[in-house]
């Protein structure tokens, strides 16, 4: 039976501001895992704490809302554990990139087969609108007492330099694009991820929706319509096509570069695809030939009551 | 025949093979059917600065180590420095007579504040600041000297083997000294040889440079060391007896208990226990295919508790393994789960802190924290091994524990314990059991993971099972475990989470919660790894006629104050014994069994118990010459 939209809603009230960016990353979400055919009980949102550590609650499937900046942690060891389950890890520029930026780097060296979607407004909402780290250095929006004095963090840069094999932009205001490109980032052999541009309408009064559409720069950007456009539309190819160094060091070199282009015009779509680099699981595999068919949350490990492992080796070893 | 209590330390600058020495010396002694009780010392350093090691052997069951040290070896000068005034009357050194001429000023590790103790206490003797100098202290003493050139033996060596490589091969000092040990002792020359194939059987020829270094030296002792007062005949072997290093206890009870997923980040002195596992990884199962454990170094503890955690929802057995620093990086994911009823086992080696403190150093200074830590209420388990042969059955308890209740566990070990090597019984995992409490294999209908259930705990699913979707939360949650603020659904949660403590008390056997060693006038209160210096020191007492208790506290949250009251009720004078510095058992002991402690003996110079303290502190007690506080120093 296919599955609809529907069935990945839950009945939890969502407390998020009208207009909140949040809504449409939601909607893509449940729209892609309805699309995918991912039965609710093979998937699990794993979430960080914030407006959008929420989001696992309004998903149907199963839905674990850990701590803040540790939701890479807890979604790594999901999947390491039953390997077979989709697991995608949600949570906010500040919980990914502030205090859990070393999480980040190190997913990133793994390349667990999982997703990892940022959702990035610039601020931390649920305190009131202090600066998060993609906010740039000088910008005051509404309730700071004054200019950010931090520089900003580059997400898209940041994670093709730790080793994401996938890594996309996307705008919650586009849904069907959004909605696309998780269902590519689901769909890549390796760790994926998605930094989600996403107007908070309380607190971030720079970044508005009407900014990104580009309403001051209206005759500048009359054709776009648009501040965003897609890198697919170009003639940008993101994808590393052959186990070649000179290839890679051109593609990586190619991300950072397009990852800084801001201001008037911002790309989204995928700066860098690469599925030669090995997924974790297969490394595991070179050790554990049967790790994949066997892993640990299938494993048996008693019968009756009584431990069915094997240790006589290990204590014939020690014996004097 | 006699007790026999022969204590032989060896020592060396980091990086010299202090350990291989003992090692082979302590599987000499094994193989003969000896007990053994040895202990590592180290400095927080790589090469260089000063280790030694210490193995008690004797022809009884032992716990523990003693201050006197019957034979000593050692190849450098600061080992003689450190460990002179430490040899018993008749006891001997065995040292490298090349050193003779050398001055504490030119040994630059020594330290300064260990060098004014060591020249004040030289000067009163009128000795110069020499080796010479302290082994004439030692000789008047009554202590036996041994000089030997390891230059020389090398030399010769080289020379009857015709390999001239061998002259120059310092790194054999340690075998050369284990053989002039064993051969002035008179312990037979083929065990030595057994033993040397047995620990390079990988590597063949080294093997055969070592038994052709250790052949010749044993028989340079045999020759020209001549009589020493103590030597150690033979002995019946115990069958099944096995030889463990500190770790292995927990690390092989994790495997048999059925722990798949480790996580862990590096960290003295349990990283060892980690280590082992991703040794052996590779699992073989009774009737199945092989298994497995997937081993994961994180990128700092607070990953390794995550990751934990994500893998013990999938249904997996998961743990860790950690000490005070990291541990308390844990804290906020320890409330998590508690708060989401998550069955994980934290193995926590305790060292001394606080903060880096002396990070190779022994300490039981994290009671209070793991019974503590981590901001509100929920409900968890600390549970503390006495010994290496305890903390096997221990861990399998540990994960049941976990999985019946759904609360995290910390299984508190220590340095004292992790740095030992000891001969005890072989482990039996038959003894271990596997309870996976309200754990699910099928799940039908509607299901609600925290189902208010009349022992407050609700079946448990895991994740990617069939139609068992749920969610958890760090916010207080209702059945399903979505978020709410609401004040009558939080007190029942509340309730629900916080009445498995009683259940924990009234569940688990009384004897796996308090272990009584006897009870009398004088009773001891301990936790961990003081276990094996008090049972020894409570052996000498009484074969003096001198009856002490001892209650050993393995339960210590919740704390089962109940069955300690009870057992306690007659007992004129409780002694509270640990290595820290507060008395942290006391103070949980005083709030829950509303009693004072009448004396503590405590330590926290960075260094284990032995045996022979503990008696004396006891001693004075009895004696009714203690102070309320006994702080005990021994060792370098």
């Amino acid at each position: 039976m296919a599955l609809k939209l529907a069935d990945f809603k839950t009945t939890v009230h969502n407390d998020w501001c009208p207009g909140c960016g949040d809504f449409g990353i939601v909607n893509a979400l449940q729209m892609a895992l309805a699309e995918m055919g991912i039965e609710r009980d093979k998937a699990t949102i794993f979430s960080g704490i914030g407006c959008s550590g929420k989001t696992s609650h309004f998903i149907n499937t199963y839905g674990i809302h850990t701590l803040h900046g540790r939701v890479l942690t807890f979604a790594q060891g999901g999947k390491l554990a039953n390997p077979e389950m989709t697991v995608v890890a949600v949570g906010g520029d500040g919980d990914g990139l502030g205090i859990g930026a070393g999480h980040f780097v190190a997913a990133g060296r793994r390349n667990i087969d999982m997703t990892y979607i940022i959702f990035d407004n610039g601020v931390y909402g649920l305190t009131k609108g202090q600066a998060s780290p993609t906010l740039k250095l000088g910008e005051k929006t509404k309730s700071l007492p004054s200019p950010n004095t931090n520089y900003n963090v580059n997400p898209i840069g940041l994670a093709v330099a730790s080793g994401f094999t996938f890594v996309a932009r996307a705008y919650s205001y586009d849904v069907r694009h959004l909605k696309d490109l998780i269902v590519k980032a689901v769909q890549h052999k390796g760790l994926s991820f998605l930094d989600v541009l996403q107007p908070c309408p309380t607190y971030n009064d720079i970044n508005t929706r009407d900014w990104y559409a580009g309403e001051d720069l209206a005759k500048e950007a009359a054709e776009r319509h648009s501040r965003i456009y897609k890198l697919e539309d170009t003639h940008f190819d993101p994808v590393v096509h052959y186990a070649d160094e000179k290839e890679l060091d051109e593609k990586l070199a190619q991300a950072l570069i397009k990852s800084l282009e801001w201001g008037n015009k911002i790309p989204t779509g995928i700066f860098y695809k690469n599925e030669l680099i090995s997924p974790f699981a297969t490394r595991l595999k070179d050790k554990i030939p049967n790790y994949l068919e066997n892993p640990p949350s299938k494993q048996n490990i008693s019968k009756d009551g009584i431990p069915i492992t094997d240790v006589s080796k290990i204590l014939d070893s020690l014996k004097v | 025949m006699s007790f026999v209590d022969f204590s032989w330390l060896i020592g060396g600058p980091q990086g010299s093979g202090v350990e291989s020495g003992a090692n082979v010396f302590s599987k000499v002694c094994a193989e003969l059917g000896y007990q053994i009780f040895g202990k590592r010392e180290f400095h927080s350093n790589i090469k260089g600065e000063h280790s030694y090691f210490t193995v008690r052997v004797s022809n009884r069951l032992i716990h523990s180590n003693v201050n006197d040290v019957t034979l000593m070896i050692s190849f450098d000068a600061e080992t003689i420095f450190r460990h002179y005034d430490e040899i018993l009357s008749g006891g001997g050194i065995i040292y490298d007579s090349d050193l003779e001429k050398i001055t504490t000023d030119s040994v630059r590790t020594l330290g300064n504040y260990f060098k004014e103790r060591l020249h004040n206490e030289l000067e009163s003797k009128n000795k110069p600041f020499t080796i010479a100098g302290v082994l004439e202290v030692a000789k008047e003493k009554g202590v036996s000297l041994y000089p030997v050139s390891f230059k020389e033996i090398l030399a010769n060596l080289a020379e009857e083997t015709e390999n001239p490589r061998l002259k120059g091969m310092v790194r054999m000092y340690n075998v050369i000294g284990v053989s002039l040990s064993l051969g002035l002792i008179k312990m037979p020359a083929n065990s030595l040889l057994h033993s040397i194939d047995s620990i390079f059987s990988k590597k063949p020829q080294i093997a055969e440079i070592n038994k052709q270094a250790a052949n010749y030296s044993y028989k340079y002792a045999t020759t020209n060391f001549g009589d020493f007062s103590f030597t150690l005949p033979g002995v019946e072997k115990q069958p099944n007896t096995i030889l463990v290093q500190g770790h292995q206890g927990t690390s092989i009870g994790k495997i048999v208990s059925g722990c798949r997923f480790q996580s862990y980040y590096p960290i003295t002195p349990a990283s060892d226990e980690s280590v082992f596992l991703e040794s052996n990884e590779i699992l073989e199962i009774k009737g199945d295919r092989p298994g497995s454990t997937a081993v994961i170094q994180t990128e700092d503890e607070i990953s390794a508790i995550g990751m934990m955690i994500g893998s013990a929802l999938t249904g997996t057995r998961s743990s860790t393994s950690t000490s005070g620093p990291g541990f308390a990086l844990m804290a906020e994911a320890i409330g998590w789960a508690g708060m989401n009823e998550v069955p994980i086992v934290l193995t926590v080696y305790q060292r001394s802190g606080p903060s880096t403190g002396l990070p190779t150093r022994h300490g039981q200074d994290d009671l209070l924290f793991a019974v503590t830590g981590s901001f509100g209420d929920f409900p968890k388990i600390v549970y503390a091994s006495g010994d290496i042969e305890e903390s096997f059955y221990d861990t399998g308890k540990c994960f049941n524990f976990a999985d019946v209740y759904q609360v995290p566990v910390i299984h508190m070990m220590d340095k004292f314990l992790s740095s030992s090597v000891v001969t005890c019984k072989r482990f039996d995992p038959q003894k271990i059991t596997i309870n996976r409490g309200k754990l699910l294999d099928k799940i039908e209908g509607e299901y609600k993971r925290f189902a208010f259930t009349e022992d407050g705990i609700s079946p448990r699913s895991r994740l990617g099972m069939d139609n068992g979707v749920f969610w958890n939360t760090g916010d207080e949650s209702d059945e399903f475990g979505h978020i709410t603020e609401d004040p009558q659904m939080r007190i029942k949660m509340m309730d629900k989470r916080m009445s498995r403590l009683d259940l924990i008390l009234k569940q688990v056997p009384k004897e796996e919660q308090v272990v009584s060693h006897g009870i009398h006038d004088f009773t001891i209160i301990s936790w961990g790894s003081t276990k094996g210096p008090i049972l020894d020191a409570l052996q000498i007492l009484k074969e003096e006629g001198i009856d002490i208790g001892f209650i050993q506290i393995k339960l210590l949250h919740p704390f089962p104050r109940e069955s300690v009251k009870s057992m306690l009720e007659k007992v004129k004078t409780v002694i509270d014994i640990e290595a820290n510095h507060s008395g942290q058992l006391g103070k949980i002991f005083q709030q829950n069994v509303t009693r004072e402690i009448d004396y503590f003996i405590l330590k926290y110079s960075g260094r284990g118990m032995t045996c022979t303290e503990i008696y004396d502190s006891l001693k004075k007690i009895i004696e009714n010459k203690a102070n309320k506080r006994e702080v005990l120093e021994h060792g370098s």
